[in-house]
């Protein structure tokens, strides 16, 4: 018994439609001019040689070269190093935070959280005059006399490594924090009531409770990571070479468009490749619980 | 001030198979108080929207005076409108949300301030117009919403359960507060509220809502007594709905063979109380219970079913010594039985 | 969350030992340029033999330095001024569309906030170089707008979800038209939310640093464009007294919009 809707009001719920839309426009486009086009442009200038014609050329050269290689590798060693060590640092952090009072814990999150309000160059250079062989940590152990020689400890891969959990942990933190807060205090106790040690609380009551959050900052890590530019090319000193490194070398130094757009490429496919897993990881850890609800 | 009739035609409006108001007319004189009143879904809120412009209606037509609004643009409406929460602007002191509608139409400054004034004290808010919107109470900001619905003379005023946020006392206060308001305007007002004793209260008519349709239109007492449907009579108070055949005349002649309703406080203990052109109800007490200004029984008629009996303290005198399980019959008087037209019980 | 565990307390004293370390270990960088940047000393000795204001003379006096800087300040203010209007206006609307046009319009939103910065610089580059705008500020700047705009969203998009949108109907009801309804209802309710999404838009353009190294040069080049080039070729203090003037003032920055929100 349905009633023709009448077309002229159709016709003005469409154009309210179309206004709100509308709305939308200037930032689409703009992102649409200064995002999409380029990096639609990347895949085009992919196939492009430099004599102007489209073919398969530079991905021959890039894929065939074992700089690309391990460039690659070490693209995933410091996304995963960062990784890794984040959740050593942030989850007994994090933890920490969430056992005391909220009015202590904002303090204490607020100086956390102020390394992410500073550029991330004033930060770099804060662990240049901290790990340099003249640097502040140097001079602390040599004095102390617990090494002899001052470590390397920039210009390389653990400098890099330093530079970028120092980044990334704060980004971390946030979202493991929150799911620990979350947690019903009530809970822990009831853990305790029944018998279990502290270390069992956490083990079967606080860290599956907090998995979540602990997932999106693995997430965040390796998102943030995989593209890192500025930390590498300053902390690393030329030998820590991932996939951002060889990009700007290959178009700065040898103005190989092609071939950086090529591994520019293969960046993306890498992050698609990595946002795939890591959902399909979140799927299965929710069927999991599901299976294990019904056991 | 000219206020002006609605028209509402063969509105429909469907939110994908959900029908939300379902083929709804309605006429609705100049100058009167018109209640809209059925529970939360009934499509009361949604027919107030589709008048006020923020509901498209997908077909239908909507008349304010003569004229065709339904394609209109809400700011070109000029209805005047109270929210349920009152939306005023939290950004603007008292009297800045009252001479707000006169900026937009750009009355000279002074002119738009002394209506606003006139519009607060009006509403016996004069006094309080340099206030922010955070500092009123409850009561106070329903008044600064009035003041801001009536300040632009709009020829039409909606008002969405303006009361439901207030406690009892002040929403007893203000029920006859905004109907005086009404009258002395003489301004057309659609009211919606799901509360049947406020509905009763106010109108000049009230139209009862159920599921898209409107189930009755009719003056208070007539909806009350006179319900065209069951949902009507039991949704304005306690109803109590009997199959044919369960009730007898109490002069011995022919029992009617409709269903009928009865009210529960149209029934009485006492067979004087109906005059002998009533009729009786046979059964056996259930329960009983004290209310305070009345007590309520719980009868099982021969037949099973149950009915309520709600009996005034000052008439109640057999009702302490009533038992559980004893025989008890009820009467009503003839013009507080109703014949409910084509019900099946 | 321990608190169940009161007589554990060797446990309590390894894990805040531990979080102090952690935390240490995140505050420290910011601090230690501190007392570098007020050395007398060209070398970058710790604690400084020496103290003195000429690594501050330095970077008032250098003209590079104050051209970066006024660069960096002016697309900063024009990334704020473009981005949040134009955050704003898409943030209504995806509330009022909702559904899947909504997510689809958040997410190409979006993408430049995902997307390596590297790519987004060698794509911009590429696009910039094709219109010989290499070098110019405009390219910057609408690299540093599409960088701002998720910022500035993410900001807006939970301030209108809060917002009561009757507040729009009242306004419609009483006269006003969309641009009215808008402008006087939206933008000053909303005026807490706007601010911390601009102050978020220009901290982004200001900080910004990979666009700026690939699309950025000559006199348009940034501050941190230059910081990089200067860390990357020899290390100065003058970073040192940029980096204590940067902390300070996002330092002050944020003690005066926390101490003004709780007043």
């Amino acid at each position: 018994m349905s009633v023709a809707a009448d077309p002229a009001l159709a016709a003005d719920g469409r154009r309210e439609r179309r206004f709100f839309l509308s709305l939308s426009l200037p930032a689409l486009f703009i992102v649409g001019l200064a995002a999409i086009l380029p990096l639609l442009w990347i895949v085009r200038q992919s196939f492009l040689t430099t004599a102007g014609q489209y073919s398969v050329g530079n991905y021959e050269k890039v894929l065939s070269s074992g700089l690309t290689w391990s460039a690659l590798a070490t693209t995933l060693e410091l996304s995963l190093g960062t990784l890794v060590v984040c959740i050593i640092l942030g989850i007994p952090l994090a933890l920490a935070l969430a056992s005391t009072r909220p009015r202590v814990a904002n303090v204490l999150m607020a100086f956390v959280m102020l390394p992410l309000w500073t550029s991330i160059l004033v930060r770099t250079y804060g662990w240049l005059v901290l790990l340099r062989r003249d640097g502040l940590i140097n001079a602390a152990l040599t004095g102390s006399g617990l090494t002899a020689e001052p470590l390397p400890l920039v210009y390389n891969f653990t400098g890099t490594l330093i530079g970028m959990v120092h980044y990334m942990l704060p980004l971390f933190l946030l979202p493991v924090y929150a799911a620990m807060r979350d947690i019903d205090t009530n809970l822990t106790r009831a853990a305790a009531s029944m018998g279990a040690t502290l270390g069992q609380v956490i083990r079967t009551v606080i860290l599956p409770l907090s998995a979540g959050g602990i997932f999106s900052g693995s997430i965040l890590v390796f998102i943030y990571t995989i593209g890192f530019f500025i930390t590498p090319a300053v902390l690393g000193g030329g030998k820590v070479n991932p996939l951002s490194i060889r990009i700007e070398r290959t178009l700065s130094t040898f103005q190989d468009w092609g071939s950086a757009s090529v591994l520019g490429i293969l960046l993306l496919v890498l992050m698609a490749l990595i946002a795939v897993m890591f959902l399909t990881a979140r799927r299965l850890m929710a069927h999991n619980k599901m299976g294990a609800a019904h056991a | 001030m000219k206020s002006l009739p609605i028209t509402i035609d063969s509105v429909r409006k469907a939110y994908g198979s959900y029908v939300a108001l379902d083929d709804v007319s309605l006429d609705i004189r100049a100058g009167e108080f018109l209640t809209l009143l059925g529970p939360s879904g009934s499509g009361k809120t949604t027919l107030l929207m589709a008048l006020a412009g923020f509901v498209r209606p997908d077909s239908g037509k909507l008349l304010l005076g003569d004229r065709d609004i339904t394609r209109l643009a809400p700011n070109k409406r000029e209805i005047g409108i109270v929210f349920q929460n009152y939306a005023l602007f939290p950004h603007m002191n008292v009297l800045a949300n009252v001479e707000y509608p006169l900026a937009l139409r750009r009355r000279r400054k002074a002119e738009a301030r002394q209506r606003a004034l006139d519009a607060l004290a009006r509403v016996k808010l004069d006094g309080l117009s340099e206030r922010g919107i955070g500092e009123l109470s409850g009561g106070q900001r329903q008044r600064v919403a009035l003041a801001r619905a009536i300040v632009f003379e709009p020829r039409v005023m909606l008002m969405d359960e303006p009361l439901s946020a207030l406690d009892k006392n002040l929403r007893e206060t203000m029920q006859y507060e905004i109907r005086r308001l009404h009258d002395d305007l003489g301004i057309t007002t659609i009211y919606v509220t799901h509360d049947q004793r406020e509905a009763l209260t106010m109108s000049d008519r009230i139209a009862v809502m159920n599921s898209g349709r409107i189930q009755q239109i009719d003056a208070p007492q007539h909806i009350y007594d006179r319900p065209s449907t069951r949902f009507v009579a039991e949704f304005m108070g306690e109803a109590n709905i009997i199959a044919p055949g369960l009730a007898r005349r109490i002069d011995g002649a022919d029992a009617p063979r409709e269903t009928l309703m009865i009210r529960a406080e149209s029934l009485h203990l006492d067979a004087s109380l109906a005059g002998r052109d009533g009729v009786a109800l046979d059964g056996t007490l259930r329960a009983k219970a004290f209310r305070g200004e009345n007590w309520l029984l719980t009868l099982a008629l021969d037949g099973g079913q149950e009915i309520l009996v709600c009996i005034p303290a000052a008439l109640a005198g057999g009702c302490v010594e009533l038992a559980a399980s004893q025989r008890v019959t009820v009467y009503a008087p003839a013009q507080k039985v109703h014949v409910l037209p084509g019900a099946m019980a | 969350m321990l608190e169940a565990y009161p007589d554990n307390r060797l446990a309590r004293v390894a894990l805040w030992g531990f979080a102090a370390l952690v935390m240490a270990f995140l505050i420290l960088p910011t601090l230690v340029v501190v007392p570098l940047s007020f050395s007398a000393s060209d070398l970058l000795e710790f604690p400084p033999r020496a103290y003195s204001l000429r690594w501050y003379e330095n970077f008032f006096g250098s003209a590079t330095w104050m051209d970066a800087l006024r660069t960096s300040l002016i697309l900063g203010t024009l990334t704020a001024a473009i981005a949040v209007p134009l955050a704003l206006l898409a943030c209504i609307s995806t509330n009022r569309l909702g559904g899947r046009a909504a997510a689809t319009i958040q997410g190409v939103l979006l993408t430049p906030s995902i997307v390596p910065g590297i790519l987004l610089a060698i794509g911009l580059f590429f696009v910039l170089a094709a219109q010989g705008l290499v070098g110019t500020l405009f390219g910057v700047l609408v690299g540093h707008v599409v960088l701002a705009i998720p910022v500035a969203c993410i900001v807006l998009v939970p301030a209108l979800a809060r917002f009561d949108w009757n507040q729009v109907q009242a306004a419609r009801s009483l006269g006003a038209d969309w641009a009215r309804a808008i402008g006087g209802i939206i933008v000053p309710q909303l005026r807490i939310s706007l601010l911390s999404a601009t102050l978020m838009a220009f901290l982004t353009s200001l900080d910004e640093s990979v666009i700026s190294i690939f699309v950025a040069s000559g006199r348009n080049s940034t501050l941190p464009k230059l910081m990089f080039l200067s860390l990357r070729d020899q290390i100065d203090p003058t970073i040192a007294t940029i980096s204590t003037l940067w902390t300070a003032i996002v330092v002050a920055v944020i003690l005066i919009v926390t101490l003004r929100q709780k007043s």
